[in-house]
């Protein structure tokens, strides 16, 4: 397969692991973190901390919207789903994450909530017009990556006059996340060196975002493709900044990440959102500017305002560490719920639900680290 | 199809004759009776039970039918066991395209004549719109073991072998290209086949080589695999480089981020078997049409906490867990 197989090559890794052992200065440690879930699922998945040498450590960040979202917002999007008229579309990784009272998405379907799993926003205005009768809403997340499917769907809703349509929208931003990890690392936070930077937010929104956030911290970012060759040379070049103490932003992603990003994307996203002053991060708390809602003229395709929604503070199991793993703090297994109270089966937060959280990862990848000698 | 095809009256002999027995034709159904007789050979028997729901009922490369009668002839053949005898109930919804129906009966019938396995007993019932996904089919079947051939999922030992019989994620894939919302264009085939030939051949060749046997339907290769070492209390280390996925399969696993290890496989087989075995398991597999790719995959190990490990094709280790539940496709 093109541009798939050449980039898990183990002849490839195994020089790239060489140069990285080579460049590491001794005594020296590093800590990066791979901001995107993307990229933690790239590294749990293709074992790539098992090639690199242990000065090395990642830390898990927080680019997995589904575990970014506060539980009171699902709360919000269950009770909607529970109103007769509405039928919810939802992307899958959602269904299950854990809200107040132990309910889920999931749950709410089983019990007869008109929830559907959708792959494409798309989807969602095709059941729109297909069913006028139904107040049809979409359960947006993610970061810039699929916050342009939505402006899209929304453009299109209001070409089309679609009158039952509508977007509960919980789009995050990227730079103002990394600004958050940063500003709070020194206290309890913990020391990072450097990011390996987002794969498809950056296709988006491209380089500069990210020059403000590494001059002002002093942190280098490169900006990684998803194969874990990729991963592994970017680590490799982040290297050489710490080693050289620049602070810089590399593209490593060159095949698909332009320095100007997707402009067609930035303009719809312009045109449809606007900035929130602030959004309530799980794990992170309130952070400003860090969030999206629909722009006045689009209101009646917002559906907070819509539906008159209300979003409580709700808080987590006092025993999850899902916010510290967040920021990059804690490990999964440091969490007391970590493969007791929390497994996949029954996951106390996100962490553990999307395949992309830290402790998912860990616990379907990593769960028992294999001896060295075993591998290859 | 409507009520009154279940209801025992004549309705329902008429679909009985004109459908199942005019596609199934055996000597058993001809006798019109609610049981089938016939004699027991001495030995060890195997029996087994099954039910199918899948949606859609037609697939690329089958349907409920095929699926049931493969499905069932499977169970008995991961014994070790010559498959005898299947039954089939069916639970038809008010609705039901008779048309639709008569296809299944047509694909089951010609899946087992082939088998050379007969349906010899069955059973029919309609319920109301709405309360079954057009056609549920409920089977048993039974077999009988060679003599001294003990196979089970408990028995596999540190220093065995894993052998797999051909690529994964064929079956899963194929029925979720049908799914509504999931369409895309590929040219993937249910892998769905009745096993007990390659099986057969597997062991007149090397029978007392062998631990165990199951193929990984529902949850893949890796729960299987979970499953088997859970029962024998051991590890399992796997090499992803010999795991076969076609190219089709791998790019349909890209584009939905799912992994081929937990995508349902309903024509393929795994054995444990003892190491000396192996050489000549594999010139079996690989001399029957269903084992051409047959393959050594992996060892068992030694391992308290039962995990199968599997070292990447990129060179480093990680777990190779069963799912929680379904596997969803990942959103970015």
């Amino acid at each position: 397969m093109k541009y798939v197989d050449e980039y898990r090559d183990a002849a490839r890794a195994r020089s790239l692991a060489s140069a990285i052992g080579a460049e590491v200065v001794p005594g020296s440690a590093y800590a990066f973190m791979e901001f995107c879930g993307g990229h933690t699922h790239a590294i749990s998945r293709y074992g790539i901390e098992d090639l690199l040498p242990p000065a090395i450590r990642m830390i898990h960040g927080p680019g997995c919207p589904v575990c970014v979202l506060p539980v009171g917002r699902i709360d919000a999007a269950i009770a909607l789903a529970r109103n007769p008229r509405v039928t919810l579309c939802t992307y899958a990784d959602l269904m299950r994450v854990p809200a107040s009272k132990g309910d889920s998405l999931q749950k709410a379907k089983a019990a007869g909530a008109d929830i559907r799993m959708v792959y494409s926003t798309l989807d969602v205005l095709a059941i729109a017009a297909a069913e006028p009768s139904r107040e049809v809403v979409f359960f947006a997340i993610g970061f810039e990556t699929t916050t342009p499917p939505t402006a899209i769907a929304v453009q299109r809703a209001a070409a089309e006059g679609l009158a039952n349509f509508s977007v509960f929208c919980n789009h995050v931003l990227t730079p103002a996340a990394m600004r958050a990890i940063l500003a709070t690392e020194g206290e309890e936070g913990v020391r990072l060196d450097g990011f390996v930077g987002p794969a498809h937010v950056s296709t988006i929104i491209g380089t500069e975002p990210y020059r403000q956030v590494a001059a002002e911290y002093r942190k280098p970012v490169v900006i990684a493709g998803f194969e874990p060759l990729d991963v592994m040379q970017s680590i490799l070049l982040l290297v050489r900044q710490v080693n050289e103490g620049r602070a810089e932003v590399e593209n490593q992603y060159i095949r698909a990440v332009r320095p100007n990003g997707n402009e067609r994307a930035q303009a719809a996203i312009a045109e449809v959102f606007a900035l929130r002053d602030r959004f309530e991060w799980r794990g992170l708390g309130w952070v400003p500017h860090s969030a999206l809602r629909l722009r006045p003229e689009h209101a009646r395709f917002d559906a907070e305002v819509r539906f008159g929604l209300e979003t409580p503070s709700a808080s987590d199991n006092p025993a999850c560490e899902c916010g510290a793993i967040l920021r990059g703090v804690k490990r999964p297994a440091e969490c007391k719920l970590f493969g007791t109270a929390c497994t996949p089966e029954s996951p106390m937060g996100s962490c553990m639900v999307s395949s992309e959280g830290a402790c998912a990862a860990h616990w379907t990848y990593g769960r028992f680290r294999m001896p060295a000698r075993l591998a290859s | 199809m409507d009520l009154s095809h279940g209801a025992g009256g004549r309705a329902m002999a008429h679909l009985i004759a004109d459908l199942f027995q005019a596609e199934f034709g055996n000597e058993y159904l001809a006798q019109g009776n609610d049981q089938a007789a016939f004699d027991v050979a001495g030995g060890r028997m195997v029996m087994t039970t099954d039910g199918f729901v899948v949606s859609p009922l037609f697939f690329p490369g089958g349907d409920i039918g095929s699926l049931a009668v493969h499905g069932t002839i499977n169970d008995i053949a991961m014994a070790g066991a010559r498959p005898l005898y299947l039954t089939a109930s069916y639970i038809l919804e008010e609705g039901l395209p008779l048309a639709d129906l008569k296809r299944i009966a047509a694909s089951m019938g010609r899946a087992s004549r082939d088998a050379g396995v007969p349906v010899v007993a069955g059973d029919t019932k309609v319920v109301e719109r709405g309360k079954a996904d057009g056609v549920f089919i409920a089977t048993a079947g039974i077999g009988v073991v060679p003599a001294g051939l003990r196979l089970s999922g408990d028995l596999a030992r540190p220093g065995d072998v894993v052998l797999l019989s051909g690529p994964i994620g064929d079956h899963g894939v194929a029925i979720m290209s049908c799914r509504e919302h999931l369409s895309f264009d590929t040219a993937v085939l249910s892998d769905s086949a009745a096993l007990h030939g390659l099986v057969a051949a597997m062991v007149a060749r090397a029978g007392s080589g062998l631990r165990a046997m199951r193929d990984p339907t529902r949850g893949g290769l890796a729960a299987t695999l979970n499953e088997i070492a859970q029962q024998s209390g051991v590890g399992i280390l796997l090499r992803e480089a010999a795991i076969p996925v076609r190219p089709q399969v791998a790019a349909a696993c890209e584009l939905l981020g799912l992994d081929p290890l937990n995508v349902a496989n309903e024509g393929r087989l795994v054995a444990i078997a003892d190491r000396q075995a192996a050489p000549a398991l594999l010139e079996a597999m690989r001399g029957h049409p269903l084992g051409a790719d047959a393959v050594e995959i992996g060892e068992v190990v030694e391992d308290a906490d039962h995990f199968v490990q599997m070292i990447t094709g990129f060179g480093g280790g990680r777990i190779v867990d069963w799912l929680a539940g379904e596997q969803l496709p990942r959103i970015c």
